[in-house]
């Protein structure tokens, strides 16, 4: 009966996404799916964090951004001249201020006396603020000089950037270990400022860095693990087959791009979803859900809950991880000016909730569902207004407002569709079984 | 025998839709008299209060005040007719003065309540030495007088105190159980639950002994202490 | 007169500008931290209420000024603020009663709350951009500085200059008597006394006779009277734009979690502490460094902790220090 619903549902978003097809146009269907395709990942990562574990993470943003930078840093060549020019000099700055914090941090541990103990770590942490910043700044400064019109960064390794998606995971992984050992064990709140704090630092680092990816200066023209349009039109082999099917070679070009990507993102859904089901289904997966309903229990048990809730911060946040790399990997460039906590964190757990928290599927189909709406809402919405305001002037100043505010829509609809959804069927639309 | 001030009368319920603790179980109190509940643990004995006071779902019984039937008002409500609750824990407001406790318990009354503060403060006079001090700071013992104060503000009809020297030394103990009897010769009814029973009973006027969720004994404290069956079963001989 | 040349700079890049930004911190900090403590939960959509509240001000104020209101010297904003507050108090009333009061009544757990704040957070996001945009407005007018840099110098006949915006005497003013205001409500009055007890233990109040759904109201018309200040001020001081206010959340929930959530003394301490660590770590130091340095020891650089980009990551560490070395804040709050 369950079985059959659910089904329905993704039948339902099949449809959706083949009436854009049809109606707008393949091309905007395709985009939908691959984000889609993309949200259902991010999803499933919000959704072993909170679902399974009941961890509060708004800062996916910082996760998904990480994803991105691995994409560029894998990807792009390296700047010769800029590495011969402080390449170096950074990475040992970079070594120099872990050690530093490092070296707190055994301070911290070593000295039991409180004064001391202050005194130490406060001056270990500032002479070693200015010892990092007098090696890290001049490296910098060469760095950034070279060449900033186009480049001005270290570049990447020049890899395949498909290779990117498991480091972008690694990434995200590293920095959720850094934030779980410090905000873990503390009230869910804590947790979530903590992790708001830690993606808009991320992102602040991501804009400012021009070392790193050239900020704000983005990073476009990525590696593609796909062929290219232009490519494609150039081959006589595809535009007969193009012209076989009907369809003029610019827009097969176009749909084939983008079918290809679609492949590759539901390979990596299908192998994530059946990692975190197995996972979940196994001894650990239902250790899990017992901490989760009642930590105290767990804790009287035996289990090192924090350490638990630590491993699954960093499996979740590593699949935000994954996903962030292979949205740049789909944009092609890395613009960290677009990064907003609204679209990349706050949607996602809209996903979360209103797929249904502690179901995979559920999980899945609410960022197929939710990214559908984030994106149509806005031209429904327009066609509302336009229908509204027919009666009024073209130049009407409320009707142009109206116009204007229509992008907006989305923002409301979303809280509205959040707020409904809890109201009415809290447990989403697949509950947890 | 007239109708007693307060009762609870052949009470039988639980907690929300959970299994019956009381099983037809009676407790009244009558002014100027201190009843006290005692029996072993689980038996039901702050049970048996908090079903007086409304706090569980009686199937069966009622509970009347100064002869109206009150079996269906909320706790607030109970509050308002003249019930003076002291719960066991968490009984006092720990982030505020004294004299704001004793405010706050007057909050429901919209008249002077100088003169009751000065009759609490007669009663317990550390806490009007004390009258700026946080509550939370206070000894254990010296909280639960404030509690008790709070639940005086009110000028209740009937005091309900559940287990007021639980977790107190000795001689606190016997300080409460003198202030006890001091508002009680005021003419307020007290109804209790005491853990320390033979203590308990040595003031009672009136004793249940609780066991099961069933009245098993009922008598005035000074026969409950006479009665051998009581003495062996709950007094340790 | 080189120290006092330094203190000037001082005075007029860090402290002034430091202290009315904390104040404006402090304001917000305090709306969280008693939805904390009377409804149990972080409030999302703290950010967001700022910005309605703000959004009806810049109307009105715009309102008022097509008619030729003004206020003389000040800013027409303070005469639109009562009017912005109440709407904002309407809006968030109206909010409680259509979404909070619903999980309230089934007794939800707190983090429901969270995310429910979050859907109320999308929604308000959505109004406020679809009413005013999602545009830098300003909507600041009267008598710019109080004092100005020529003035000054004029005056003391120092190298330096220093100025006092109008903005910033306002807002030091304003939240001081706000706050006095505040805890006068808080410890004189009944009612006040009533919500602090609730705060304090749910169960003994309602048994008390404390009428828990008043209480909420009350805290909530508080709330959007604190919410508006502090945006309309913010506003005033810098200027308004929707997605700012969504981000100064993180510099509110630190202030508020830094000096203690649930307890208002601490939030305003919490609002200056981050407001102060924010602008001297992001500060150029040079300035003042070279009247206070002897020459040989000039510094050759800015001088500069962090570049200003970075003063989120300020609030953060503070943040993050708090909640490693002292859970509960500066001033103890309900962390448990």
């Amino acid at each position: 009966m369950d079985q059959t619903r659910n089904i329905l549902y993704f039948v339902a978003i099949a449809a959706l996404i083949i009436i854009t097809g049809m109606v707008q146009s393949w091309n905007s269907a395709l985009l939908i799916l691959n984000m889609g395709l993309i949200s259902a990942v991010m999803a499933l990562g919000v959704n072993l964090q909170w679902g399974f574990a009941g961890l509060f993470n708004v800062g996916v943003m910082g996760f998904v951004a990480l994803g991105g930078l691995a994409a560029v840093l894998v990807s792009t060549d390296p700047v010769s001249e800029a590495w011969s020019a402080g390449g170096l000099r950074i990475l040992f700055a970079l070594a120099v201020g872990a050690g530093i914090i490092g070296a707190t941090t055994i301070a911290y541990r070593r000295i039991t006396a409180t004064r001391p103990r202050v005194i130490a770590m406060v001056s270990i942490l500032g002479l070693g603020f200015f010892l990092y910043r007098a090696l890290l700044d001049p490296a910098v400064q060469a760095v950034e000089s070279i060449n900033p019109a186009l480049q001005g960064n270290l570049g990447g390794l020049g890899l395949p950037i498909i290779l990117a998606w498991p480091i972008g995971g690694l990434f995200a992984a590293g920095a959720a270990w850094i934030i779980g050992k410090a905000a873990l064990g503390l009230r869910s709140d804590y947790l979530a400022i903590a992790t708001l704090g830690i993606s808009e630092i991320i992102i602040a680092i991501l804009k400012n860095e021009d070392w790193l990816a050239r900020g704000v200066k983005n990073v476009i023209g990525l590696d593609r693990p796909v062929p290219k349009e232009i490519d494609l039109q150039e081959s006589a082999q595809f535009i007969e087959r193009a012209s076989g099917l009907g369809i003029d070679p610019v827009t097969a070009s176009a749909l084939f791009v983008k079918l290809n990507y679609a492949l590759l993102f539901s390979v990596v859904l299908i192998i994530l979803l059946v990692m975190v089901q197995l996972s979940l289904k196994s001894p650990w997966g239902r250790m899990m859900r017992a901490i989760r309903d009642n930590e105290t229990a767990a804790a009287a048990m035996g289990k090192n809950v924090t350490n638990r809730h630590l491993q699954i911060f960093i499996l979740g946040s590593a699949i935000c991880g994954i996903a962030g790399a292979m949205m740049t990997t789909l944009d092609g460039q890395l613009t960290p000016g677009s990064y907003q906590p609204l679209r990349f964190t706050f949607l996602i757990w809209v996903m979360v909730i209103v797929g249904g928290s502690g179901n995979n599927f559920g999980a899945v189909l609410g960022g197929f569902l939710i990214w559908f709406l984030w994106v149509q809402v806005e031209p429904m919405s327009q066609y509302l207004v336009t229908l509204l305001t027919a009666g009024m002037a073209e130049d009407n100043a409320l009707r142009l407002h109206m116009m204007e505010s229509v992008a907006y829509m989305r923002l409301l609809t979303m809280g509205l569709v959040l707020l409904l959804v809890l109201r009415f069927s809290p447990r989403g639309l697949i509950p947890e079984k | 025998m007239a109708e007693p001030f307060l009762i609870g009368d052949a009470m039988t319920g639980g907690y929300g839709a959970g299994p019956d603790i009381l099983h037809s179980c009676t407790i009244a109190v009558d002014p100027g008299q201190i009843a006290v509940i005692v029996g072993p643990n689980g038996a039901g004995k702050s049970t048996g209060m908090k079903a007086v006071f409304g706090m569980l779902n009686l199937r069966e019984g009622s509970v009347r005040l100064d002869g109206e039937d009150i079996t269906h008002l909320t706790p607030q409500e109970r509050v308002v007719k003249g019930m003076g609750f002291v719960p066991q824990t968490q009984n006092i407001f720990t982030s505020m003065s004294v004299e704001e406790n004793l405010e706050m318990g007057a909050f429901i009354r919209r008249d002077d309540i100088r003169e009751t503060m000065e009759q609490v403060y007669d009663l317990f006079p550390i806490l009007r030495d004390k009258r700026h001090q946080a509550a939370g700071e206070l000894s254990g013992g010296q909280r639960q007088q404030v509690a008790v104060g709070r639940a005086l503000m009110t000028k209740p009809k009937v005091l309900m105190l559940d287990e007021p020297t639980a977790g107190v030394s000795p001689i606190v103990m016997d300080e409460l159980f003198d202030r006890i009897i001091e508002v009680a010769r005021t003419g307020i009814p007290i109804l209790m639950v005491e853990q320390n029973a033979r203590q308990a009973l040595e003031i009672a006027d009136r004793g249940y002994v609780l066991v099961q969720g069933r009245n098993a004994y009922t008598g005035s404290g000074q026969e409950l202490l006479a009665d051998p069956e009581v003495l062996k079963s709950f007094l340790g001989g | 007169m080189d120290f006092i040349n330094g203190l000037v700079v001082l005075l007029n890049f860090v402290l002034i500008p430091a202290t009315a930004y904390g104040a404006q911190l402090a304001l917000g900090a305090l709306g969280v931290t008693l939805i904390y403590g009377i409804l149990r939960f972080s409030n999302f959509a703290h950010g967001d209420t700022m910005a309605f509240g703000t959004m009806i001000t810049v109307l009105v104020t715009w309102w008022f000024q097509s008619m030729g209101i003004s206020f003389g010297p000040l800013p027409t904003a303070l005469l639109a603020l009562p009017l912005g507050i109440a709407a904002t108090a309407a809006l968030v009333l109206m909010t409680d009663r259509g979404v909070y009061q619903f999980y309230r009544a089934q007794k939800a757990k707190p983090v429901i709350l969270v995310i429910v704040s979050m859907g109320v957070m999308f929604v308000m996001n959505g109004v406020v951009r679809i009413i005013i945009g999602v545009d830098d407005q300003r909507f600041s007018d009267g008598e710019r500085f109080i004092f100005s840099v020529r003035e000054f110098k004029a005056a003391t006949g120092l190298r330096e200059g220093m100025a006092l915006k109008t903005t910033q005497g306002i807002t030091v003013i304003t939240a001081l008597i706000v706050v006095i205001a505040l805890f006068w409500f808080l410890n004189k009055t009944r009612t006040g006394k009533s919500m602090r007890a609730y705060a304090d233990n749910e169960d003994l109040a309602l048994l008390s006779g404390i009428n828990p759904e008043r209480v909420v109201a009350v805290i909530w018309i508080i709330v959007a009277a604190l919410a508006t200040i502090a945006g309309v001020l913010y506003g005033l001081d810098k200027s308004f734009k929707p997605f700012t206010y969504f981000q100064l959340l993180l510099p509110i929930f630190a202030s508020a979690i830094v000096g203690g959530l649930g307890n208002p003394l601490g939030a305003i301490a919490g609002g200056f502490v981050v407001a102060y660590s924010e602008v001297m770590i992001t500060y150029a130091w040079k300035k003042v460094l070279k009247y206070w340095m002897p020459e040989s020891l000039e510094p050759s650089t800015l001088m500069q902790l962090l570049s200003t980009e970075y003063k989120f990551a300020v609030s953060f560490m503070i943040l993050i220090v708090v909640l490693l070395f002292r859970p509960t804040g500066l001033f103890k709050g309900k962390a448990y």
